[in-house]
């Protein structure tokens, strides 16, 4: 966006990502010192659970940059029901996996549909309609899986924990994801009618951009990448089960206001995605290697999580 | 006074006394509307002073504008959309009584509008945001103009006329001539030689962030502050005979309400501002313009009037704001080609005179007058035939205007029709036929010699005058 730069270093510092950044080299240093040896270990395991946050929050962020009331509430329950069907689909079958993962990425395609539809036909609130969408998936989760575990097939189990040079495949599979997301929102054409939808709607229809077709779009990518994660996400620890999605309602919008997108819209940030993931990763493992109990990391977390969007935000009002 | 790298005002050293009204004009981005927050105190200036009546040296600026009773009408509207008109003067109405509050500042609203606008029709319960946006100024000027917790000593009116129709504008002229005569100061900014001549008893003329003239107003005649300004009129004769050499062809669009359209033609829409000229236009746009999928043919595109809610992207550059309407037209792939897309807007620049040094800057470090020849170029740059325009010369100076006369004529002249909303009568006479509206309905059709402000203005008031 600001192509004037007078100055590199300064133009570095005004990147609302640098913070996500900033944050998560300082709480991994800070887990490294604690933990001694196992800085290696520390950062393959970051990378791993940050690509499920960034892969949900590059969903979640799209929805987001569309303008305020732009909120995706359905994404813990896609991830489940995704999950559920499509490892049931694949019952422990090798030759099924990729039919598996075409049924995951369906289910989110119809996720995403009936959110939008909920919100454009009926013209409920997104806020509203995907929350309530979300009981009708979770619902739908409940009664396929039955509160059976359905085990991943042994190669993709392999796929999802495994890694080569040190990089997991997952955190590959997010990376590449947030490359994608980078092109599209800024050099492609879909990527400006985001952006104007969110700064200005009735402005944008003006314009002549295909206002409900984008939106359209989004929403039903913001369930794509959900429903990949589940499907992911399943196969890395072991299995689906019905609360896999929980933390992910949470995870996925602190990850793109951490990251420095404005939660106003209009305005996104790629980079910062996979900053913030980190982030809120190491937070946790941080508070856990200083041996602190589940009630003070909780309280800790929000803490700084509060503190650095106080900081992003300044910062990104200045620039 | 200086914004980043911009110097909006170098020299302006100015004094205003009880009783002066005075007339302050300039091309687009000259620093009028910036002399006149450095007045008000809403901007401080960088160096320089500047001095109230009873101002107090120890208070800010704007505190002591407002204890000595300077008040502003700016161009950009400023109301409260969400709250109603009375929430509205109860703002800047700081001392007024808790209790009861809401009978007061209604009674206080309805004054204070039948005090300027006589017969105004504005309930002081009306959410603002509900209102049309001539209504909503009125409602300001009349808030501006109000007997407060002080009296207003200077009134500032940066563009008041600009969205108001010609009645409106005349009871708005009457009473800035009362409020002079009783005592009162005016600054009034405007691009409507006719105005200023009529209400100011001194001319300021600006250029380039300076005060070229100050004198009394019988020293100007109109050829001469386009003169100072630095525009020169094109002759308009020449215009004219443009304007009769054009054929017509076949009908492009016609709306249900029967507004429509031929290849080539220029049509514009009359009428008393509000009165859902507008609404047709919106209307019409909305129904020949996809909502599902993009087209690098457009049928139709859209100049905004009222650019905060219709046009401008407040975060964007002024090359993106430019670009948007025709992205699927110069790229023809799923990817922005930057390169044609920096060629374009660079070729607008050129043609319509955007005053930037860089066109990467934000679209808001721009003046107003100069934001809406960025969304004019937005919507012409595209090969659509129909172009719907919602009284797109809110604040653009005179010599732009002539310009972009002589550039709708031209591109008439290639085959594209025009529908064009207007609030001024000089607009309405460029048109080759105009619909009148009245109370959301076509009151009248005018073609050729019909077109006069006489006509215009009989068929507006027509029916009220048959109720009566």
């Amino acid at each position: 966006m600001n192509d004037t730069r007078p100055n590199p270093i300064r133009a570095v510092l005004q990147k609302p990502w640098l913070w996500a950044y900033l944050a998560a080299g300082l709480t991994f240093a800070a887990t490294s010192l604690i933990a001694g040896s196992g800085a290696g270990s520390l950062f393959y395991a970051a990378l791993t659970f940050a690509s499920f946050s960034a892969i949900v929050g590059i969903g979640q962020m799209l929805v987001i940059t569309l303008g305020p009331g732009n909120i995706d509430l359905s994404i813990p329950a896609t991830m489940t029901l995704a999950a559920t069907l499509a490892l049931k689909f694949m019952d422990t079958q090798t030759a099924l996996i990729l039919p598996g993962l075409l049924v995951a990425i369906g289910v989110g395609i119809g996720c995403g549909v009936v959110n939008f539809l909920l919100i454009l036909l009926l013209r409920i609130p997104p806020i509203i309609a995907t929350l309530s969408a979300s009981f009708l998936y979770q619902s739908l989760a409940i009664w396929s899986n039955r509160g059976l575990r359905i085990k991943p097939p042994e190669p993709l189990a392999d796929f999802a924990t495994g890694g080569a040079l040190g990089i997991p495949n997952v955190a590959v599979v997010g990376i590449a994801l947030a490359i994608c997301a980078w092109l599209l929102l800024e050099r492609a054409i879909a990527g400006r009618w985001i952006s104007a939808i969110g700064q200005n709607l009735r402005a944008a229809r003006l314009s002549g951009v295909p206002v409900n077709a984008v939106r359209f779009g989004i929403y039903v990518n913001s369930a794509i990448c959900a429903a990949l994660t589940g499907f992911l996400l399943a196969s890395f620890s072991g299995g689906a089960n019905l609360n896999m999605g929980t933390e992910y309602m949470l995870m996925s919008i602190a990850v793109v206001v951490i990251g420095g997108s404005s939660i106003g819209g209009g305005n996104s940030n790629v980079p910062g995605i996979w900053g913030a993931a980190l982030f809120m990763f190491l937070i946790v493992s941080m508070l856990n290697s200083y041996g602190l109990g589940a009630g003070i990391r909780l309280i800790l977390t929000g803490l700084v999580i509060v503190g650095v969007v106080t900081l992003a935000s300044r910062k990104g009002y200045d620039a | 006074m200086s914004f980043g790298p911009v110097h909006a005002l170098r020299a302006a050293s100015l004094t205003i006394s009880a009783g002066e009204c005075i007339g302050l004009v300039g091309h687009n981005g000259a620093g009028k509307s910036t002399l006149a927050n450095v007045i008000n105190g809403r901007l401080t200036q960088t160096q320089g002073a500047v001095r109230y009546r009873d101002g107090v040296g120890e208070l800010r600026n704007s505190q002591n504008a407002q204890n000595a009773g300077v008040r502003s009408v700016f161009q950009e509207l400023s109301l409260c959309p969400n709250l109603t008109v009375l929430e509205n003067l109860r703002i800047p109405y700081r001392t007024m009584p808790r209790k009861g509050w809401r009978r007061a500042a209604r009674q206080k609203m309805i004054d204070a509008l039948d005090l300027v606008f006589p017969g105004h029709g504005i309930r002081p319960g009306a959410t603002v945001g509900n209102l049309t946006i001539a209504e909503r100024q009125m409602v300001e000027i009349a808030i501006a103009f109000a007997d407060r917790d002080r009296e207003p000593s200077l009134v500032i009116l940066d563009e008041p006329t600009s969205s108001l129709d010609a009645a409106i504008a005349r009871q708005l002229l009457d009473h800035i001539k009362r409020f002079c005569a009783a005592g009162g100061a005016v600054l009034f900014i405007s691009h409507m030689m006719g105005e200023i001549f009529e209400v100011s008893t001194r001319i300021i003329i600006m250029k380039d962030g300076r005060i070229v003239d100050d004198q009394h107003a019988s020293a100007f005649t109109r050829s001469s502050i386009v003169d100072a300004m630095g525009h020169v009129a094109p002759d308009d004769d020449s215009a004219d005979t443009d304007q009769t050499a054009r054929t017509l062809g076949a009908e492009v669009v016609r709306s249900p309400n029967g507004l429509n359209a031929r290849a080539g033609e220029i049509v514009g829409l009359a009428g008393l501002a509000g009165h859902g000229q507008a609404e047709a236009l919106a209307q019409l746009y909305f129904d020949h313009a996809p909502k599902w999928k993009s087209t690098s043919e457009p049928d139709v595109v859209f100049v905004a009037g009222d650019r905060a809610r219709d046009g401008v992207m407040p975060l964007w550059s002024i090359l993106q704001n430019l670009s948007l309407t025709t992205l699927p037209e110069f790229s023809r792939k799923v990817m922005v080609d930057r390169g044609r897309e920096a060629g374009l807007v660079q070729s607008w620049q050129d043609r319509i005179g955007i005053r930037t040094d860089n066109l990467l800057n934000p679209i808001l470090s721009l003046s107003g007058g100069n934001q809406q020849k960025v969304l004019f170029a937005r919507a012409l740059a595209s090969s659509a035939p129909i172009v719907v325009m919602d009284d797109p010369m809110r604040g653009v100076d005179v010599g732009t205007k002539k310009e972009v006369y002589q550039m709708i004529r031209d591109e008439a002249a290639t085959g594209r029709s025009f529908l064009w909303y207007s609030t001024e009568t000089d607009e309405i006479l460029e048109c080759d036929r105009v619909f009148v509206f009245r109370a959301g309905h076509i009151a009248a059709e005018l073609t050729g010699d019909e077109i006069t402000e006489e006509n215009i203005l009989h068929a507006s008031f027509e029916m009220q005058e048959a109720a009566h």
